[in-house]
């Protein structure tokens, strides 16, 4: 897009390169598609995307007069087997950065590289075999079943697209295997969805993921509707789906204990943004970003001793709009630490310098021009 | 505040002034709701007390019967199909469900009054924040249109919402989630009323501004010297803010305690699962506990403790005899105030 400010672009954080894989023809796409990754490799490769929604103005002749910078320049890797969690609050894009990654949505620049193969320049066949690898698991699982539909059809309506994956006479048994993993009894093939609990949908939900075998599964919010008791039941579950099926995870949520179990490692976005990405450990016990620092103090922690010790930052004011975020640095408006410097100058997302040498945990990529080291979470 | 003033001059109910006891009462609780599949049960026998400038939470999952309980309360459950067979909820030593309803109209929005969850709904989209919260001056104080906008306005600062005076004449949906909420609490403030029941006011929030409800809430209660039910799921809000916990399972209260007893020594084996099956943040855990099976149906609640098929310390008499609430001692027989734990083997629980 013309439009598009050079400023989020050049933004780019200093990740590895990208290994991209040169296809001249479809065959050659799709045989590069379906190699497998080495554990441990990079297997999603996310390079600088944007998506702007257009604001547009007149009905007959539509004319753009802004846009909704829902993602504005993001990069991050997923490495096969393991689980990377996004958390933010509402309104920060995590849930745009999942339909750019299914290609639900149009990214309106930057690059998605599966196995190498840029996935938003892909159509035809090589797109569907990509579409096939990358499942996903939705918030609500009271509307994401079509209530019209037997769970034996939900789970396997994917076979209807792919059907060199099931062929015709073993997809029932297969359905029934689904639901076997995802914990439900085989004989519920004929039920409908409103027969089912909240927890039980959600492994519907899981069973229609896993049923082409797919090596990513992106989760947004699949616990956050869920009662507690049964919120433990259904991340167990995909944490046994994770070991038994070698898969990689993109998991979405904004509740931050949870993404601390389940996860390797963890961005947190803010307004469109990366502003710090690490593993569990170092984003939780050495945050250096405010934002982080703010969002994980203003937490509970569920243990009324751990109350007094903790120190809690309460941010003021509200997520800036999306539409005209401010210059500089997106958080500055609710930073404590905001200088000159933050309104004029984007941080970028890399390890600050004085961190650099050091080796201590506080070395990971953060977005902040005063990266500082602070626990909030233990009590002092 | 003006309004301080305006409410003493109320005729205030005549055992007002000499009263003793508990602000509010819940004696034996009993709601039912008629359905085509039959009767469900959702409240079943409940009982508990606030004082002034205290904090009850009362903690339970989704059909717990934690939310019907404040509807009784509030008086604004739907009758029929919902039905309140027993149990008095005496306010300040007066029985709220046996008083004409004219009476129960004087104590409701001015001497109790409510949060609801979701104030994006609650709120009536089509008409201006400053004069549905006028409303509450207008029916209960019959001041002029004039006067309570101005009051509004008086709440909204209170609540701190920036530029009170410009936004006065907004509609909901030009208010973010968060401030959406401030003019709730403002709304039940308006008439500063004894009591507040807050119904999950901070589940639909981002956590950042939770914070900033959750510590707004808790500093007027300190200031108003309000008592205040918090109906929430979150054990987390609930270690930060409640004084005192009643856990609610299948609409009846499992357990009671003050807060910081029930995180330390649970007595119910559904506390102790439902602490064991949330994450932490300040550790990382291996593998989650998880309660096995499902909250059971109000309809065909099982025999016996309710909560006896996921139980997992059931024996037979679990699913014959209803397990009251006991009171909870310490090993060697000494009193533990405010606890109490409705399982036949809370002592092993405990101290087990």
């Amino acid at each position: 897009m013309a439009e598009l400010d050079k400023e989020s672009v050049d933004a780019t954080p200093n990740v590895t390169e990208v290994e991209t894989v040169d296809a001249a023809t479809v065959e050659e796409a799709v045989a590069a598609i379906e190699a497998p990754v080495e554990r441990g490799e990079p297997i999603l490769q996310v390079r600088n995307l944007v998506k702007h929604f257009p604001l547009t103005q007149g009905i007959l002749f539509k004319k753009q007069v802004g846009a909704v910078k829902a993602v504005d320049g993001i990069s991050f890797d997923l490495f096969q087997g393991e689980t990377l969690g996004i958390v933010g609050e509402s309104g920060c894009g995590k849930s745009t950065v999942a339909k750019l990654l299914m290609m639900l949505e149009k990214a309106t620049a930057g690059e998605v590289f599966y196995k190498g193969q840029d996935i938003t320049k892909l159509s035809g066949r090589a797109l569907k075999a990509v579409r096939r690898n990358i499942q996903m698991v939705f918030q609500d699982p009271y509307t994401s079943l079509n209530p019209r539909m037997t769970v034996g059809d939900i789970i396997g309506e994917p076979f209807e697209i792919h059907p060199e994956v099931a062929p015709k006479g073993s997809r029932r048994q297969k359905v029934q295997d689904l639901l076997d993993v995802v914990g439900l009894n085989p004989e519920y093939i004929n039920r409908y969805p409103h027969q089912f609990s909240g927890g039980q949908r959600q492994r519907i939900g899981i069973a229609r993921g896993l049923a082409l075998n797919p090596e990513i599964i992106i989760c947004d919010e699949p616990v956050s509707a869920l009662d507690v008791s049964v919120q433990a039941q259904v991340i167990n579950l995909m944490e046994k789906l994770q070991d038994e099926f070698n898969l990689s995870y993109l998991f979405i949520a904004h509740d931050l204990s949870i993404v601390r179990h389940i996860s390797d490692r963890v961005g947190v976005m803010y307004l469109g943004k990366m502003a710090e990405i690490g593993t569990d450990a170092q984003i939780y016990d050495h945050p250096t970003h405010p934002y982080t620092q703010a969002l994980l103090s203003a937490v509970p922690v569920p243990d009324p001793s751990a109350r007094e010790g903790r120190e809690r930052i309460i941010l003021t004011g509200d997520v800036p709009s999306p539409a005209n975020p401010p210059s500089g640095c997106r958080f500055r408006t609710r930073c404590w630490k905001a200088e000159e410097r933050c309104s004029t100058e984007m941080p970028l997302l890399a390890i600050p310098e004085r961190f650099v040498a050091s080796g201590t945990p506080a070395a990971h990529e953060s977005a902040c021009h005063f990266a500082e080291e602070k626990n909030v979470v233990h009590a002092a | 505040m003006t309004t301080m003033e305006k409410t003493a001059n109320v005729p205030a109910p005549r055992s007002d002034e000499d009263y003793q006891g508990p602000l509010l009462e819940v004696r034996d609780l009993h709601v039912e709701f008629h359905t085509r599949e039959g009767v469900a049960k959702a409240v079943n026998g409940v009982n508990y007390t606030v004082d002034a400038g205290e904090t009850l939470a009362v903690l339970g999952e989704s059909g717990s019967g934690k939310s019907v309980t404040a509807q009784a309360i509030m008086g604004i459950l739907d009758m029929p199909p919902g039905r309140i067979p027993q149990g008095e909820i005496l306010f300040r030593g007066q029985d709220m469900l046996t008083m004409p309803e004219n009476e129960r109209r004087k104590i409701r929005g001015r001497k109790v009054a409510m949060i609801f969850q979701d104030a994006l709904s609650s709120l009536n989209p089509v008409l201006t924040v400053g004069y549905q919260l006028g409303e509450m001056f207008r029916a209960h104080l019959g001041m002029s249109k004039k006067d309570a906008k101005l009051k509004a306005i008086e709440l909204m600062d209170r609540v701190r919402i920036p530029a009170a005076k410009e936004r006065v004449n907004d509609y909901p949906h030009q208010f973010s989630g968060g401030m959406r909420q401030r003019i709730m609490i403002a709304m039940a403030l308006a008439l500063e009323p004894d009591l507040i029941i807050a119904d999950e006011p901070t589940t639909a929030l981002d956590v950042t501004v939770q914070a900033q409800v959750m510590d707004l809430l808790a500093e007027l209660q300190r200031e108003y010297n309000m008592g205040l039910i918090l109906i929430t799921h979150d054990l987390g809000v609930v270690a930060d803010v409640a004084d005192k916990i009643a856990v609610m399972y299948a609409g009846r209260i499992v357990e009671t305690a003050p807060v910081h007893e029930l995180y330390s020594r649970p007595s119910h084996p559904y506390t102790r699962g439902l602490l064991d099956s949330i994450p932490r943040l300040d550790q990382k855990g291996q593998e989650l506990y998880a309660i096995k099976g499902l909250p059971p149906n109000l309809t065909r609640i099982p025999a016996g403790c309710a909560f006896n098929p996921r139980c997992p310390k059931a024996q037979d008499i679990c699913a014959t005899d209803i397990p009251l609430l006991h009171p909870v001692t310490e090993r060697d027989g000494t009193d533990l105030p405010g606890r109490g734990s409705a399982c036949h083997f809370w002592k092993e629980t405990i101290h087990g």
